[in-house]
Protein backbone atom coordinates (compact mmCIF):
# COMPACT_ATOMS: atom_id res chain seq x y z
CA UNK A 1 0.00 0.00 0.00
CA UNK A 2 1.79 3.46 -1.03
CA UNK A 3 2.40 5.69 1.76
CA UNK A 4 -0.34 9.13 1.20
CA UNK A 5 1.64 12.23 0.90
CA UNK A 6 0.11 14.60 3.17
CA UNK A 7 -1.27 17.37 0.83
CA UNK A 8 -2.76 14.78 -1.82
CA UNK A 9 -6.26 15.62 -2.91
CA UNK A 10 -8.18 14.21 -5.10
CA UNK A 11 -9.65 16.98 -8.15
CA UNK A 12 -12.79 17.54 -8.60
CA UNK A 13 -13.08 15.64 -11.99
CA UNK A 14 -11.63 12.73 -10.44
CA UNK A 15 -14.19 12.60 -7.69
CA UNK A 16 -17.04 13.28 -10.12
CA UNK A 17 -15.29 10.24 -12.27
CA UNK A 18 -15.52 7.73 -9.60
CA UNK A 19 -19.28 8.83 -7.94
CA UNK A 20 -20.27 8.31 -12.06
CA UNK A 21 -18.90 5.45 -12.42
CA UNK A 22 -20.52 4.15 -8.89
CA UNK A 23 -23.89 5.38 -9.94
CA UNK A 24 -23.46 3.43 -13.17
CA UNK A 25 -22.66 0.47 -11.28
CA UNK A 26 -25.43 0.64 -8.63
CA UNK A 27 -28.41 2.56 -10.62
CA UNK A 28 -29.63 -0.32 -12.92
CA UNK A 29 -30.47 -2.53 -10.17
CA UNK A 30 -32.88 -0.11 -8.55
CA UNK A 31 -34.87 0.11 -11.65
CA UNK A 32 -36.00 -3.26 -11.47
CA UNK A 33 -36.78 -2.82 -7.72
CA UNK A 34 -38.96 0.14 -9.29
CA UNK A 35 -40.48 -1.83 -12.33
CA UNK A 36 -41.53 -4.57 -10.26
CA UNK A 37 -44.37 -1.93 -8.67
CA UNK A 38 -45.19 -0.13 -11.90
CA UNK A 39 -49.05 -0.18 -13.28
CA UNK A 40 -47.68 -0.22 -17.04
CA UNK A 41 -48.20 -3.94 -17.98
CA UNK A 42 -46.98 -3.30 -21.55
CA UNK A 43 -44.04 -1.16 -21.74
CA UNK A 44 -40.96 -0.14 -19.90
CA UNK A 45 -42.41 3.47 -19.58
CA UNK A 46 -40.62 5.54 -17.45
CA UNK A 47 -42.10 7.60 -15.32
CA UNK A 48 -44.28 4.55 -14.23
CA UNK A 49 -48.11 5.84 -14.18
CA UNK A 50 -48.34 4.17 -10.57
CA UNK A 51 -47.11 2.02 -8.51
CA UNK A 52 -48.69 -1.50 -7.14
CA UNK A 53 -47.94 -4.46 -5.66
CA UNK A 54 -50.77 -6.62 -7.47
CA UNK A 55 -48.25 -8.20 -9.99
CA UNK A 56 -46.94 -10.22 -6.83
CA UNK A 57 -50.18 -11.49 -6.37
CA UNK A 58 -50.27 -12.18 -10.31
CA UNK A 59 -47.05 -14.07 -10.42
CA UNK A 60 -47.92 -15.95 -7.48
CA UNK A 61 -50.48 -17.43 -9.47
CA UNK A 62 -48.21 -18.48 -12.28
CA UNK A 63 -47.91 -22.73 -12.41
CA UNK A 64 -45.01 -21.72 -14.60
CA UNK A 65 -43.24 -19.92 -12.27
CA UNK A 66 -43.79 -22.01 -9.48
CA UNK A 67 -42.19 -25.09 -11.98
CA UNK A 68 -38.93 -22.50 -13.08
CA UNK A 69 -38.12 -21.60 -9.29
CA UNK A 70 -38.82 -25.19 -7.47
CA UNK A 71 -36.37 -26.67 -10.53
CA UNK A 72 -33.61 -23.83 -9.70
CA UNK A 73 -34.05 -24.41 -6.24
CA UNK A 74 -33.47 -28.02 -6.31
CA UNK A 75 -30.76 -28.01 -9.07
CA UNK A 76 -28.98 -25.26 -6.86
CA UNK A 77 -29.34 -27.78 -3.55
CA UNK A 78 -27.89 -30.34 -5.04
CA UNK A 79 -25.10 -28.47 -7.10
CA UNK A 80 -23.78 -27.18 -3.74
CA UNK A 81 -24.21 -30.45 -2.40
CA UNK A 82 -22.10 -31.95 -4.70
CA UNK A 83 -19.83 -28.73 -4.73
CA UNK A 84 -19.05 -29.05 -0.68
CA UNK A 85 -18.30 -32.56 -1.00
CA UNK A 86 -15.84 -32.71 -4.21
CA UNK A 87 -14.60 -29.63 -3.21
CA UNK A 88 -13.72 -30.28 0.17
CA UNK A 89 -12.38 -33.49 -0.58
CA UNK A 90 -10.08 -31.96 -3.30
CA UNK A 91 -9.03 -29.25 -0.62
CA UNK A 92 -8.17 -32.09 1.97
CA UNK A 93 -5.99 -33.83 -0.55
CA UNK A 94 -4.52 -30.56 -1.44
CA UNK A 95 -3.49 -29.42 1.79
CA UNK A 96 -2.44 -32.31 3.36
CA UNK A 97 0.38 -33.91 1.37
CA UNK A 98 2.93 -33.15 -1.33
CA UNK A 99 2.37 -35.28 -4.34
CA UNK A 100 3.27 -35.66 -8.04
CA UNK A 101 0.09 -33.36 -10.04
CA UNK A 102 -0.92 -31.10 -6.90
CA UNK A 103 -0.71 -28.16 -9.25
CA UNK A 104 -2.81 -29.82 -11.60
CA UNK A 105 -5.43 -30.67 -9.47
CA UNK A 106 -5.75 -26.84 -8.93
CA UNK A 107 -5.67 -25.85 -12.23
CA UNK A 108 -8.51 -28.41 -12.90
CA UNK A 109 -10.36 -26.80 -9.85
CA UNK A 110 -10.10 -23.30 -11.44
CA UNK A 111 -10.39 -24.41 -15.44
CA UNK A 112 -14.57 -24.38 -15.98
CA UNK A 113 -14.48 -20.99 -13.92
CA UNK A 114 -11.63 -19.77 -16.67
CA UNK A 115 -13.13 -20.95 -19.61
CA UNK A 116 -16.06 -19.24 -21.14
CA UNK A 117 -18.91 -20.42 -19.92
CA UNK A 118 -19.59 -21.09 -23.33
CA UNK A 119 -17.36 -23.67 -23.93
CA UNK A 120 -18.05 -25.55 -20.67
CA UNK A 121 -21.92 -25.65 -22.35
CA UNK A 122 -21.07 -27.00 -25.39
CA UNK A 123 -18.80 -28.84 -24.22
CA UNK A 124 -21.14 -31.22 -21.90
CA UNK A 125 -23.54 -30.92 -24.58
CA UNK A 126 -21.52 -32.88 -26.97
CA UNK A 127 -20.66 -35.29 -24.64
CA UNK A 128 -24.65 -35.29 -23.53
CA UNK A 129 -25.02 -36.03 -27.47
CA UNK A 130 -22.07 -38.41 -27.92
CA UNK A 131 -23.49 -40.84 -25.29
CA UNK A 132 -27.08 -40.09 -25.58
CA UNK A 133 -27.77 -39.40 -22.11
CA UNK A 134 -31.63 -37.95 -21.75
CA UNK A 135 -31.75 -34.27 -20.01
CA UNK A 136 -32.33 -34.29 -16.43
CA UNK A 137 -32.03 -32.49 -13.77
CA UNK A 138 -28.80 -33.95 -13.22
CA UNK A 139 -27.72 -33.12 -16.28
CA UNK A 140 -27.99 -29.61 -15.13
CA UNK A 141 -26.41 -30.87 -11.81
CA UNK A 142 -23.43 -31.84 -13.39
CA UNK A 143 -22.71 -29.14 -15.49
CA UNK A 144 -23.17 -26.47 -12.32
CA UNK A 145 -21.05 -28.57 -10.06
CA UNK A 146 -18.03 -28.71 -12.15
CA UNK A 147 -17.53 -24.81 -12.21
CA UNK A 148 -18.88 -24.69 -8.54
CA UNK A 149 -16.36 -26.79 -6.78
CA UNK A 150 -13.98 -24.11 -6.65
CA UNK A 151 -15.38 -21.95 -4.76
CA UNK A 152 -16.05 -24.57 -2.20
CA UNK A 153 -12.16 -25.39 -3.19
CA UNK A 154 -11.37 -21.80 -2.24
CA UNK A 155 -12.92 -21.08 0.89
CA UNK A 156 -12.45 -24.87 2.62
CA UNK A 157 -8.47 -24.45 1.43
CA UNK A 158 -7.91 -21.25 2.92
CA UNK A 159 -9.31 -22.38 6.01
CA UNK A 160 -7.17 -25.64 6.07
CA UNK A 161 -4.42 -23.71 5.92
CA UNK A 162 -5.80 -21.45 8.86
CA UNK A 163 -6.06 -24.43 10.99
CA UNK A 164 -2.99 -26.61 12.58
CA UNK A 165 -3.61 -30.24 11.65
CA UNK A 166 -1.64 -30.89 15.40
CA UNK A 167 -4.92 -30.34 16.46
CA UNK A 168 -6.44 -33.16 14.50
CA UNK A 169 -3.51 -35.32 16.15
CA UNK A 170 -3.75 -34.45 19.65
CA UNK A 171 -7.48 -35.60 19.56
CA UNK A 172 -6.23 -38.83 17.75
CA UNK A 173 -3.90 -39.05 20.25
CA UNK A 174 -6.10 -38.68 22.95
CA UNK A 175 -8.38 -41.77 21.85
CA UNK A 176 -10.89 -39.87 19.57
CA UNK A 177 -12.58 -42.24 17.44
CA UNK A 178 -11.78 -40.73 13.44
CA UNK A 179 -15.69 -39.89 13.73
CA UNK A 180 -15.58 -38.18 16.76
CA UNK A 181 -12.42 -36.11 15.44
CA UNK A 182 -14.54 -35.36 12.45
CA UNK A 183 -17.31 -34.20 14.70
CA UNK A 184 -15.28 -32.33 17.34
CA UNK A 185 -12.12 -31.09 15.79
CA UNK A 186 -12.16 -30.80 11.97
CA UNK A 187 -15.65 -30.26 11.45
CA UNK A 188 -16.43 -27.04 13.87
CA UNK A 189 -13.13 -25.52 12.64
CA UNK A 190 -14.22 -25.66 8.69
CA UNK A 191 -17.98 -25.00 9.31
CA UNK A 192 -18.40 -21.55 8.52
CA UNK A 193 -15.81 -22.07 5.39
CA UNK A 194 -18.36 -24.87 4.25
CA UNK A 195 -20.94 -22.98 4.94
CA UNK A 196 -19.83 -19.80 2.83
CA UNK A 197 -18.85 -22.04 0.01
CA UNK A 198 -21.54 -24.02 -0.18
CA UNK A 199 -23.65 -20.97 0.00
CA UNK A 200 -21.80 -19.37 -3.02
CA UNK A 201 -22.38 -22.70 -4.63
CA UNK A 202 -25.55 -22.30 -4.62
CA UNK A 203 -25.90 -18.59 -5.58
CA UNK A 204 -23.88 -19.00 -8.64
CA UNK A 205 -26.24 -21.90 -9.51
CA UNK A 206 -28.96 -20.50 -9.00
CA UNK A 207 -28.47 -17.19 -11.53
CA UNK A 208 -26.10 -19.43 -13.80
CA UNK A 209 -27.84 -19.34 -17.87
CA UNK A 210 -24.78 -20.27 -20.03
CA UNK A 211 -23.84 -23.22 -19.29
CA UNK A 212 -28.08 -24.48 -18.57
CA UNK A 213 -28.83 -23.55 -21.45
CA UNK A 214 -27.25 -26.34 -22.91
CA UNK A 215 -27.58 -28.86 -20.53
CA UNK A 216 -31.35 -28.16 -19.50
CA UNK A 217 -33.10 -29.49 -23.28
CA UNK A 218 -36.46 -28.66 -22.41
CA UNK A 219 -36.42 -27.64 -18.66
CA UNK A 220 -37.16 -24.32 -17.30
CA UNK A 221 -34.96 -23.02 -14.95
CA UNK A 222 -35.74 -19.57 -13.69
CA UNK A 223 -32.84 -17.81 -15.44
CA UNK A 224 -34.15 -19.27 -18.81
CA UNK A 225 -37.54 -18.48 -18.38
CA UNK A 226 -36.66 -14.87 -17.69
CA UNK A 227 -33.94 -15.32 -20.93
CA UNK A 228 -36.78 -16.29 -22.73
CA UNK A 229 -39.14 -13.36 -22.01
CA UNK A 230 -35.70 -11.20 -22.26
CA UNK A 231 -35.65 -12.20 -26.44
CA UNK A 232 -39.69 -12.64 -26.54
CA UNK A 233 -41.33 -10.41 -23.82
CA UNK A 234 -44.74 -11.20 -23.22
CA UNK A 235 -45.02 -11.48 -19.51
CA UNK A 236 -43.39 -7.84 -18.58
CA UNK A 237 -44.58 -7.67 -15.31
CA UNK A 238 -44.44 -10.79 -14.30
CA UNK A 239 -40.95 -11.21 -15.54
CA UNK A 240 -40.34 -7.94 -13.65
CA UNK A 241 -41.35 -9.81 -10.15
CA UNK A 242 -39.49 -13.28 -11.21
CA UNK A 243 -36.47 -11.02 -11.73
CA UNK A 244 -36.82 -9.72 -7.99
CA UNK A 245 -36.72 -13.21 -6.85
CA UNK A 246 -33.71 -13.66 -8.90
CA UNK A 247 -31.74 -11.04 -7.08
CA UNK A 248 -32.77 -12.20 -3.56
CA UNK A 249 -31.57 -15.65 -4.64
CA UNK A 250 -28.57 -14.44 -5.33
CA UNK A 251 -27.73 -11.82 -3.55
CA UNK A 252 -28.64 -12.84 -0.11
CA UNK A 253 -26.76 -16.02 0.43
CA UNK A 254 -23.61 -14.60 -1.17
CA UNK A 255 -24.09 -11.69 1.51
CA UNK A 256 -24.43 -14.06 4.02
CA UNK A 257 -21.24 -16.09 2.89
CA UNK A 258 -19.46 -13.11 2.65
CA UNK A 259 -19.73 -11.69 6.37
CA UNK A 260 -19.07 -15.56 7.41
CA UNK A 261 -15.54 -15.29 5.95
CA UNK A 262 -14.55 -11.56 5.87
CA UNK A 263 -10.98 -10.89 6.23
CA UNK A 264 -10.28 -14.47 5.52
CA UNK A 265 -11.58 -14.98 1.62
CA UNK A 266 -12.61 -12.54 -1.16
CA UNK A 267 -15.81 -14.31 -1.00
CA UNK A 268 -16.95 -12.47 -4.52
CA UNK A 269 -13.71 -12.85 -6.60
CA UNK A 270 -14.30 -16.05 -7.45
CA UNK A 271 -17.76 -14.89 -9.30
CA UNK A 272 -17.72 -15.40 -12.46
CA UNK B 1 -19.28 -44.87 21.42
CA UNK B 2 -18.21 -47.59 23.39
CA UNK B 3 -14.43 -48.66 22.79
CA UNK B 4 -15.73 -52.02 21.31
CA UNK B 5 -18.00 -50.93 18.24
CA UNK B 6 -15.28 -47.97 18.03
CA UNK B 7 -12.16 -50.00 17.47
CA UNK B 8 -12.39 -51.40 13.75
CA UNK B 9 -13.34 -47.64 12.48
CA UNK B 10 -10.07 -46.92 15.05
CA UNK B 11 -8.26 -49.57 13.57
CA UNK B 12 -9.11 -48.27 9.94
CA UNK B 13 -8.04 -44.65 10.70
CA UNK B 14 -4.62 -46.09 11.86
CA UNK B 15 -4.16 -47.97 8.98
CA UNK B 16 -5.35 -45.23 6.66
CA UNK B 17 -2.67 -43.06 9.16
CA UNK B 18 0.37 -45.34 8.11
CA UNK B 19 -0.82 -45.24 4.61
CA UNK B 20 -0.81 -41.57 3.37
CA UNK B 21 -0.60 -42.34 -0.30
CA UNK B 22 -4.09 -44.52 -0.06
CA UNK B 23 -5.90 -42.02 2.01
CA UNK B 24 -4.88 -39.80 -0.60
CA UNK B 25 -6.20 -41.60 -3.06
CA UNK B 26 -9.47 -42.08 -1.06
CA UNK B 27 -10.02 -37.92 -0.85
CA UNK B 28 -9.11 -37.32 -4.71
CA UNK B 29 -11.13 -39.88 -6.59
CA UNK B 30 -14.26 -38.39 -6.47
CA UNK B 31 -13.21 -34.30 -7.23
CA UNK B 32 -10.51 -36.27 -10.22
CA UNK B 33 -13.33 -38.42 -11.46
CA UNK B 34 -15.64 -35.64 -11.30
CA UNK B 35 -13.54 -33.07 -13.04
CA UNK B 36 -11.09 -35.33 -15.01
CA UNK B 37 -13.38 -37.78 -16.62
CA UNK B 38 -16.68 -35.56 -16.68
CA UNK B 39 -15.25 -32.22 -17.77
CA UNK B 40 -12.19 -33.05 -19.24
CA UNK B 41 -13.59 -35.66 -21.18
CA UNK B 42 -16.41 -33.64 -22.13
CA UNK B 43 -13.76 -31.11 -23.71
CA UNK B 44 -12.35 -34.00 -25.62
CA UNK B 45 -15.93 -34.64 -26.55
CA UNK B 46 -16.35 -31.12 -27.85
CA UNK B 47 -12.82 -31.22 -29.93
CA UNK B 48 -13.76 -34.61 -31.40
CA UNK B 49 -17.37 -33.58 -32.52
CA UNK B 50 -15.73 -30.61 -33.83
CA UNK B 51 -14.44 -33.18 -36.50
CA UNK B 52 -17.70 -34.77 -37.30
CA UNK B 53 -20.06 -33.83 -39.70
CA UNK B 54 -23.92 -33.28 -40.08
CA UNK B 55 -25.39 -35.08 -43.02
CA UNK B 56 -27.71 -32.44 -44.14
CA UNK B 57 -29.94 -35.09 -45.61
CA UNK B 58 -30.97 -36.83 -42.57
CA UNK B 59 -29.88 -34.44 -40.06
CA UNK B 60 -27.69 -37.34 -37.82
CA UNK B 61 -24.25 -36.89 -36.81
CA UNK B 62 -21.86 -38.92 -39.11
CA UNK B 63 -18.88 -39.57 -36.50
CA UNK B 64 -16.16 -39.53 -39.81
CA UNK B 65 -13.16 -37.90 -38.97
CA UNK B 66 -13.35 -34.50 -41.10
CA UNK B 67 -12.29 -30.98 -41.23
CA UNK B 68 -15.43 -29.47 -42.99
CA UNK B 69 -16.96 -27.47 -39.93
CA UNK B 70 -13.39 -25.93 -39.77
CA UNK B 71 -13.70 -25.18 -43.75
CA UNK B 72 -17.05 -23.67 -43.25
CA UNK B 73 -15.82 -21.07 -40.30
CA UNK B 74 -14.67 -19.35 -43.47
CA UNK B 75 -17.58 -18.91 -45.25
CA UNK B 76 -18.25 -15.13 -45.68
CA UNK B 77 -21.19 -15.11 -43.21
CA UNK B 78 -19.59 -17.06 -40.52
CA UNK B 79 -16.19 -14.42 -40.85
CA UNK B 80 -18.74 -11.66 -40.55
CA UNK B 81 -19.85 -13.04 -37.35
CA UNK B 82 -16.07 -13.50 -36.28
CA UNK B 83 -15.23 -10.23 -36.87
CA UNK B 84 -18.42 -8.79 -35.25
CA UNK B 85 -17.64 -10.45 -32.14
CA UNK B 86 -14.02 -9.90 -32.14
CA UNK B 87 -14.84 -5.75 -32.73
CA UNK B 88 -17.15 -5.55 -30.10
CA UNK B 89 -15.07 -6.98 -27.82
CA UNK B 90 -12.02 -4.86 -28.32
CA UNK B 91 -14.17 -1.60 -27.88
CA UNK B 92 -16.01 -3.09 -24.73
CA UNK B 93 -12.26 -3.46 -23.72
CA UNK B 94 -10.87 -0.14 -24.68
CA UNK B 95 -13.95 1.41 -23.21
CA UNK B 96 -13.85 -0.26 -20.29
CA UNK B 97 -9.98 0.51 -19.04
CA UNK B 98 -10.80 4.55 -20.11
CA UNK B 99 -13.86 4.31 -17.61
CA UNK B 100 -12.51 1.85 -15.12
CA UNK B 101 -9.29 3.77 -15.28
CA UNK B 102 -10.61 7.11 -12.69
CA UNK B 103 -11.81 5.03 -10.03
CA UNK B 104 -9.07 2.71 -9.63
CA UNK B 105 -7.17 5.46 -9.36
CA UNK B 106 -9.08 7.60 -6.49
CA UNK B 107 -8.95 4.39 -4.93
CA UNK B 108 -5.55 3.15 -5.15
CA UNK B 109 -4.34 7.09 -4.55
CA UNK B 110 -6.94 8.88 -2.26
CA UNK B 111 -9.39 7.09 -0.65
CA UNK B 112 -9.00 6.60 3.32
CA UNK B 113 -8.61 3.09 4.12
CA UNK B 114 -11.97 3.25 5.37
CA UNK B 115 -13.31 4.72 2.15
CA UNK B 116 -11.20 2.00 -0.01
CA UNK B 117 -12.78 -1.02 1.31
CA UNK B 118 -16.35 0.55 0.97
CA UNK B 119 -15.31 1.51 -2.75
CA UNK B 120 -14.20 -1.79 -3.13
CA UNK B 121 -17.38 -3.56 -1.73
CA UNK B 122 -19.16 -1.08 -3.78
CA UNK B 123 -17.58 -2.21 -7.12
CA UNK B 124 -17.86 -5.88 -5.90
CA UNK B 125 -21.79 -5.45 -5.02
CA UNK B 126 -23.34 -5.62 -8.55
CA UNK B 127 -20.97 -8.86 -9.68
CA UNK B 128 -22.91 -10.48 -6.74
CA UNK B 129 -26.11 -9.50 -8.21
CA UNK B 130 -27.60 -12.46 -11.08
CA UNK B 131 -26.32 -11.25 -14.06
CA UNK B 132 -28.85 -12.17 -15.86
CA UNK B 133 -31.21 -9.72 -14.30
CA UNK B 134 -28.31 -6.88 -14.86
CA UNK B 135 -28.39 -7.20 -18.32
CA UNK B 136 -32.41 -7.56 -17.88
CA UNK B 137 -32.41 -4.02 -16.12
CA UNK B 138 -31.02 -2.45 -19.31
CA UNK B 139 -33.44 -3.45 -21.03
CA UNK B 140 -35.78 -1.85 -19.20
CA UNK B 141 -33.91 1.65 -19.12
CA UNK B 142 -32.81 1.34 -23.11
CA UNK B 143 -36.10 0.94 -24.08
CA UNK B 144 -37.84 3.40 -26.54
CA UNK B 145 -40.45 4.91 -24.03
CA UNK B 146 -37.88 4.02 -20.57
CA UNK B 147 -35.83 5.72 -18.19
CA UNK B 148 -32.84 6.33 -20.32
CA UNK B 149 -34.79 8.25 -23.14
CA UNK B 150 -36.91 10.10 -20.80
CA UNK B 151 -34.06 11.36 -19.10
CA UNK B 152 -32.25 12.71 -22.00
CA UNK B 153 -35.57 14.29 -23.12
CA UNK B 154 -35.80 16.02 -19.83
CA UNK B 155 -32.29 17.35 -20.38
CA UNK B 156 -33.23 18.15 -24.41
CA UNK B 157 -30.55 16.11 -25.54
CA UNK B 158 -33.03 13.66 -27.38
CA UNK B 159 -31.25 14.76 -30.86
CA UNK B 160 -28.16 13.66 -29.95
CA UNK B 161 -29.92 10.19 -29.27
CA UNK B 162 -31.94 10.11 -32.31
CA UNK B 163 -28.41 11.05 -34.68
CA UNK B 164 -26.64 8.26 -32.85
CA UNK B 165 -29.22 5.78 -33.43
CA UNK B 166 -29.57 6.96 -36.95
CA UNK B 167 -26.00 5.87 -37.71
CA UNK B 168 -25.30 2.97 -39.58
CA UNK B 169 -24.31 0.01 -38.05
CA UNK B 170 -24.12 1.15 -34.20
CA UNK B 171 -27.42 2.74 -34.65
CA UNK B 172 -31.21 0.87 -34.22
CA UNK B 173 -34.96 1.12 -33.88
CA UNK B 174 -34.09 2.39 -30.25
CA UNK B 175 -31.38 2.14 -28.17
CA UNK B 176 -32.67 -1.48 -26.83
CA UNK B 177 -32.09 -3.16 -30.22
CA UNK B 178 -28.82 -1.26 -31.26
CA UNK B 179 -25.33 -2.11 -31.71
CA UNK B 180 -24.57 0.73 -29.02
CA UNK B 181 -26.93 -0.50 -26.41
CA UNK B 182 -25.32 -3.58 -26.59
CA UNK B 183 -21.81 -1.78 -26.20
CA UNK B 184 -23.31 0.04 -23.47
CA UNK B 185 -24.65 -3.05 -21.69
CA UNK B 186 -21.44 -5.11 -22.33
CA UNK B 187 -19.38 -2.60 -20.58
CA UNK B 188 -21.73 -1.85 -17.13
CA UNK B 189 -21.49 -5.99 -16.82
CA UNK B 190 -17.96 -6.16 -17.40
CA UNK B 191 -16.63 -2.93 -15.82
CA UNK B 192 -15.46 -4.39 -12.21
CA UNK B 193 -13.49 -7.24 -13.83
CA UNK B 194 -11.43 -3.99 -15.43
CA UNK B 195 -11.43 -2.08 -12.01
CA UNK B 196 -10.62 -4.13 -9.60
CA UNK B 197 -6.97 -5.26 -11.30
CA UNK B 198 -6.42 -1.85 -12.48
CA UNK B 199 -6.59 -0.78 -8.69
CA UNK B 200 -4.13 -3.41 -7.48
CA UNK B 201 -1.45 -2.79 -9.78
CA UNK B 202 -2.15 1.12 -9.26
CA UNK B 203 -1.47 0.56 -5.23
CA UNK B 204 1.46 -1.38 -5.68
CA UNK B 205 3.12 2.24 -7.20
CA UNK B 206 5.02 3.47 -4.68
CA UNK B 207 4.41 7.15 -3.62
CA UNK B 208 8.39 7.69 -3.63
CA UNK B 209 8.14 7.17 -7.56
CA UNK B 210 6.06 10.08 -8.22
CA UNK B 211 7.67 12.09 -5.51
CA UNK B 212 10.91 11.35 -7.37
CA UNK B 213 9.54 12.25 -10.64
CA UNK B 214 8.34 15.55 -8.99
CA UNK B 215 11.35 16.29 -7.68
CA UNK B 216 13.56 15.89 -11.06
CA UNK B 217 10.86 18.45 -12.69
CA UNK B 218 8.40 16.30 -14.25
CA UNK B 219 4.80 18.23 -14.26
CA UNK B 220 1.36 15.81 -12.98
CA UNK B 221 0.83 15.51 -16.35
CA UNK B 222 4.02 14.05 -17.09
CA UNK B 223 4.35 11.72 -14.62
CA UNK B 224 1.03 10.55 -14.88
CA UNK B 225 2.10 9.91 -18.62
CA UNK B 226 5.40 8.48 -17.96
CA UNK B 227 5.41 6.85 -14.46
CA UNK B 228 1.83 6.13 -13.64
CA UNK B 229 0.57 4.55 -17.17
CA UNK B 230 3.38 2.55 -17.43
CA UNK B 231 3.52 0.33 -13.97
CA UNK B 232 -0.31 0.35 -14.47
CA UNK B 233 -0.50 -1.29 -17.60
CA UNK B 234 0.18 -4.33 -16.14
CA UNK B 235 -3.10 -4.76 -14.64
CA UNK B 236 -5.03 -3.27 -17.62
CA UNK B 237 -3.72 -6.41 -19.49
CA UNK B 238 -5.15 -8.10 -16.36
CA UNK B 239 -8.54 -6.99 -16.81
CA UNK B 240 -8.67 -6.52 -20.32
CA UNK B 241 -8.43 -10.61 -20.18
CA UNK B 242 -11.67 -10.46 -18.51
CA UNK B 243 -13.46 -8.25 -20.78
CA UNK B 244 -12.75 -9.62 -23.72
CA UNK B 245 -12.71 -12.87 -22.96
CA UNK B 246 -16.32 -12.51 -21.40
CA UNK B 247 -17.29 -10.68 -24.26
CA UNK B 248 -16.38 -12.90 -26.93
CA UNK B 249 -18.58 -15.59 -25.65
CA UNK B 250 -21.36 -14.43 -24.16
CA UNK B 251 -24.85 -14.77 -25.76
CA UNK B 252 -27.20 -13.16 -23.48
CA UNK B 253 -26.26 -9.80 -24.32
CA UNK B 254 -26.42 -10.36 -27.85
CA UNK B 255 -29.79 -12.09 -27.57
CA UNK B 256 -31.45 -9.35 -25.24
CA UNK B 257 -30.21 -5.96 -27.39
CA UNK B 258 -28.90 -7.33 -30.70
CA UNK B 259 -31.25 -7.96 -34.38
CA UNK B 260 -30.42 -10.81 -36.87
CA UNK B 261 -26.94 -9.87 -37.17
CA UNK B 262 -25.08 -12.66 -34.95
CA UNK B 263 -22.51 -12.80 -32.19
CA UNK B 264 -20.23 -16.02 -32.09
CA UNK B 265 -22.09 -17.08 -28.89
CA UNK B 266 -25.15 -16.83 -30.42
CA UNK B 267 -23.72 -18.45 -33.74
CA UNK B 268 -22.83 -21.75 -31.29
CA UNK B 269 -25.94 -21.62 -29.64
CA UNK B 270 -28.07 -21.61 -32.45
CA UNK B 271 -25.97 -24.17 -34.63
CA UNK B 272 -26.62 -26.79 -31.63
CA UNK B 273 -30.16 -25.87 -30.76
CA UNK B 274 -32.40 -25.07 -33.87
CA UNK B 275 -29.87 -26.61 -36.64
CA UNK B 276 -29.03 -29.50 -34.54
CA UNK B 277 -25.58 -28.99 -35.69
CA UNK B 278 -23.91 -29.57 -32.76
CA UNK B 279 -20.32 -30.72 -34.59
CA UNK B 280 -20.47 -27.12 -36.30
CA UNK B 281 -21.21 -25.13 -32.86
CA UNK B 282 -17.73 -27.62 -31.70
CA UNK B 283 -15.92 -25.84 -34.14
CA UNK B 284 -17.10 -22.60 -33.47
CA UNK B 285 -16.22 -22.97 -29.83
CA UNK B 286 -12.50 -23.01 -30.94
CA UNK B 287 -12.32 -19.75 -32.50
CA UNK B 288 -12.93 -17.82 -28.89
CA UNK B 289 -10.28 -20.67 -27.42
CA UNK B 290 -7.24 -19.42 -30.61
CA UNK B 291 -8.40 -15.93 -30.30
CA UNK B 292 -7.67 -16.28 -26.36
CA UNK B 293 -4.91 -18.58 -26.42
CA UNK B 294 -3.22 -15.24 -28.73
CA UNK B 295 -4.43 -13.03 -26.43
CA UNK B 296 -2.75 -14.53 -22.64
CA UNK B 297 0.61 -15.68 -24.96
CA UNK B 298 0.89 -11.72 -25.63
CA UNK B 299 -0.50 -10.83 -22.29
CA UNK B 300 1.99 -13.09 -20.54
CA UNK B 301 5.00 -11.08 -21.88
CA UNK B 302 3.73 -7.58 -20.60
CA UNK B 303 3.62 -8.98 -16.80
CA UNK B 304 -0.13 -8.97 -16.51
CA UNK B 305 -0.28 -12.51 -14.82
CA UNK B 306 1.52 -10.64 -11.69
CA UNK B 307 -1.25 -8.12 -11.81
CA UNK B 308 -4.44 -10.32 -11.40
Amino acid sequence: MAARAPTARASFGLKAATVAVLLFLHLPLTVIILFAFTTEDAAFRFPPPGLTVNWFGVAWQRADIWAALSLSLRVAALTALAALVLGTLAAAAVHRSRFFGRETVSFLVILPIALPGIITGIALRSAISLLGIPFSVWTIVIGHATFCVVVVYNNVLARFRRTAYSQVEASMDLGASPFQTFRYIVLPSIATALLAGGMLAFALSFDEIIVTTFTAGQQETLPIWIFNQLTKPRQRPVTNIAALFVIAGTFIPILLAHRMTQGTVEAGRAGR
Amino acid sequence: MSTAAASPTRRLSIYLYRRPALALTLLLAPPLLWLGVVYLGSLFALLLQSFFTLDSFTGQVVRKLTLANYRDLFVAANIDIIVRTASMAAAVTVAAAVVAFPISYYMARYATPRGRALLYLGVLLPLWSSYLVRVYSWKLILAREGVLNWTLVQMRLDGVLNWLLSLPVIGGPSLSVSRLGMFVVFLYVWLPYMILPIEAALERVPESLLEASADLGARPRETFRRVVLPLAFPGVVAGSLFTFSLTLGDFVVPYALGNSALFIGQAVLAFQGTAANVPLAAAFTVVPMVIMAFYLTIARRTGAFEAL
